[in-house]
């Protein structure tokens, strides 16, 4: 529609369709590349990690945080968190567990499988913001994989940051996702690693219990601490109010939130959490601006 | 309900005269819609001539009633708003985002066509030319436009009509999206049906709608034309069938997510989702993934979806919205409340659509009142029931 003069007239109007027109024509964010599974490593008995890389051209660089829309030929699309990079950097690493129709497709694919792949979408760790502070690191089960882009990072520019704190919990120790990654960074003399089961076997001489108490026991300066908290939303909620406590700022705590992601865009209004669209203005999210809406039920 | 257009600018035609503006749309390549009666209702559809238009009738509409009557003149617009709205064209409730091949491994990704369509809109209210400028941002203000909309919409016309009635649930009053169109249109006509005849004044909105007017019999509109045009929607406006009191109302919903009332809509409302389907701004959408026999091709459709669906908000381990009591929160708390903060308006633009079309009558102005009421004492399980 060509009405430039009414369009200035009327709020919120939109003055250049045409150019908006041909801008989503030209990159439409619906379709998606083809990529190819490098490899898949079996994580836990449900929770495979795919390695995957464009069909050609390069993959495109991501923040660690994002996720990408991954789909399976005839059976689905679902957002799953980037789990890091491929050690060559020319493609993705995406940890994927079981749990539905697609994840399960996704988890069962053999290397030279191709993959649809849209992304990377949403907003990720604040890396940047952190650099001078300390930084504690809360996993709960499968939110270590979009952590771990995070914590690769930190501990690649260690000399940036503060003291360094990860606390990780897992239902099992069966369930401790990267095991080998995990012991090489408790190995490291600059990182705090602590490491909590819910439920011990007789194998298991570790903490037994929750993630939060582990906050307690972290060594960081509260004022000066940026929080990276991913895992089931009751588990980060305790956390948050577990930081708080310990004197965080409620704006230095960020959540990756977990909703139903159809589009990844902001179109589908399948992710709305309160105001906020969980795929673009999250996943992850600042606890000051969501503290509220975490409190009420079904939101 | 300002800017009335000045002398010189507004033109009048005759009944001869729209028709010759709907051959001159069909000529230059629309796909003209507008108004037809169908099955009771009034809805649009391809129309090719006047004679199509509901010449003579008129919606009688309440909460959850919505009848047609006859009416004592010919007027060809004399009603509101119907059960569909125009984004059914602009944002199709069932839309094919992309096709697949896969043999073996080898799977290629196919585009759409781009959508070509050009859409003349012919009878556009001004509560839906808000809403369309509301979708506008939904689907284009952001980083990701969608392309099917943004192609669809800028190849649109729109021919505005400005209200000359209000029908029992309209409200476009209290939102400030009616009942004149003010902008955002080609071309705006104007029913008027008095002594001096039955004729449409027309105002254009834009050079395409200046060019659309060239060789259709019109003149030059008079002061008495534009009086007769400025009391005719007055009169709309003053015949409001409802009022919604916006002030503070992002607030309001804000910090009333414990209301008791929520559990009192609920106790009425099926969670049927109608309202979201005939809300002229509801966008939600769902995607269905088809694949053929063989499994070689697949089709990823996008439709139409509502948040009172339990698998809106699905995930695993079970959806976030249980409750109807939630899901009922979540419509309205989103469409008065949150889509500030997402698009800088509200949702709503007072066409009454979701009050006329919910079987239980549910009434969106009345919820948004009961909610400034101050929360009532508990009295749950005092008599000993839950």
């Amino acid at each position: 529609m060509e009405t430039a003069e009414a369009a200035a007239a009327a709020p919120g109007q939109i003055a250049d369709m045409a150019r908006i027109a041909a801008a989503a024509a030209a990159a439409d964010p619906f379709l998606p590349r083809v990529y190819r599974v490098r490899q898949a490593r079996r994580e836990l008995g449900d929770t495979v990690t795919l390695e995957l890389q464009p069909e050609s051209g390069a993959a495109p660089a991501f923040a660690p945080g994002q996720f990408n829309m991954l789909y399976r030929h005839g059976v689905g699309e679902t957002a799953i968190s980037i789990s890091g990079a491929s050690e060559d950097g020319a493609g993705f690493l995406h940890t994927v567990r079981k749990v539905g129709a697609v994840s399960a497709a996704l988890a069962g694919l053999e290397p030279g499988a191709a993959v649809g792949v849209r992304g990377p979408f949403g907003s990720g760790w604040p890396l940047a913001a952190a650099e001078g502070a300390d930084v504690v690191v809360v996993a709960g089960g499968l939110g270590l994989a979009p952590l771990r882009p995070a914590i690769r990072h930190l501990l690649a520019r260690r000399e940036r940051y503060g003291r360094v704190a990860i606390l990780f919990g897992a239902r099992h120790p069966r369930e401790l996702l990267f095991r080998q990654e995990l012991e090489r960074w408790r190995a490291r003399l600059d990182v705090d690693v602590m490491v909590t089961v819910d439920h011990a076997d007789a194998s298991w001489h570790g903490s037994v219990g929750v993630v939060t108490p582990l906050i307690r026991r972290a060594a960081f300066d509260p004022h000066e601490t940026h929080a990276l908290v991913c895992g089931p939303e009751v588990m980060m909620r305790f956390a948050a109010g577990a930081l708080c406590d310990a004197g965080v700022p409620q704006s230095r705590i960020h959540l990756s939130m977990e909703r139903n992601m159809k589009c990844a865009i902001g179109l589908c209004g399948h992710c709305q959490f309160g105001p906020a669209f969980v795929c673009k203005d999250g996943p992850v999210m600042r606890y000051d601006r969501i503290a509220g809406l975490l409190a009420v039920r079904e939101i | 309900m300002t800017q009335p257009a000045g002398p010189g600018k507004a033109a009048v035609i005759a009944r001869a005269g729209l028709q010759q503006l709907l051959d001159a749309l069909g000529a230059a390549g629309y796909e003209v819609l507008g108004p037809a009666v169908r099955d009771g209702a009034i809805v649009y559809d391809r129309i090719a001539k006047v004679d199509e238009l509901p010449a003579g009738w008129t919606d009688r509409q309440d909460a959850g009633r919505y009848r047609l009557e006859r009416r004592g003149d010919q007027a060809l617009f004399g009603f509101v708003v119907g059960p569909q709205s125009w984004k059914r064209f602009l944002h199709p409730p069932v839309e094919t985002l992309w096709s697949t091949r896969q043999e073996g491994e080898r799977m290629e990704v196919t585009a759409p066509q781009p959508d070509a369509t050009r859409y003349a809109f012919v009878g556009v209210r001004a509560c839906e030319i808000r809403a369309i400028a509301i979708q506008d941002q939904v689907f284009c203000g952001g980083p990701f436009p969608d392309v099917g909309y943004a192609a669809r919409r800028h190849n649109a016309f729109i021919v505005a009509v400005n209200c000359g009635e209000a029908g029992g649930t309209c409200f476009c009053v209290s939102m400030g999206s009616g009942p004149q169109a003010t902008a955002g249109f080609d071309l705006a006509l104007t029913e008027l049906l008095d002594d001096a005849g039955h004729r449409f004044l027309v105002e254009a909105g834009s050079a395409a709608g200046t060019a659309m007017l060239q060789g259709i019999d019109r003149r030059a509109a008079t002061d008495a034309d534009l009086a007769a045009a400025r009391a005719a929607v007055a009169r709309a406006a003053g015949q409001m069938g409802r009022t919604m009191d916006t002030d503070g109302i992002r607030e309001l919903l804000q910090r009333n997510a414990e209301h008791p009332r929520w559990d009192q809509v609920a106790e009425r409302c099926l969670s049927c989702g109608n309202c979201t389907m005939v809300c002229p701004t509801c966008f939600c959408t769902t995607v269905e993934d088809h694949s053929d026999l063989a499994g070689t091709s697949a089709e990823r459709v996008r439709k139409w979806d509502s948040c009172f669906t339990l698998e809106h908000s699905y995930l695993h381990g079970g959806s976030v919205r249980q409750s109807t009591r939630s899901r009922y929160r979540q419509w309205i708390t989103h469409k008065l409340s949150s889509w500030f903060d997402q698009f800088g308006s509200s949702g709503c633009v007072g066409c009454g659509r979701c009050i006329t079309w919910c079987p239980v009558g549910i009434d969106i102005t009345e919820e948004a009142a009961a909610l400034r009421t101050a929360a009532a004492a508990p009295n749950r399980g005092q008599d000993g029931t839950p």
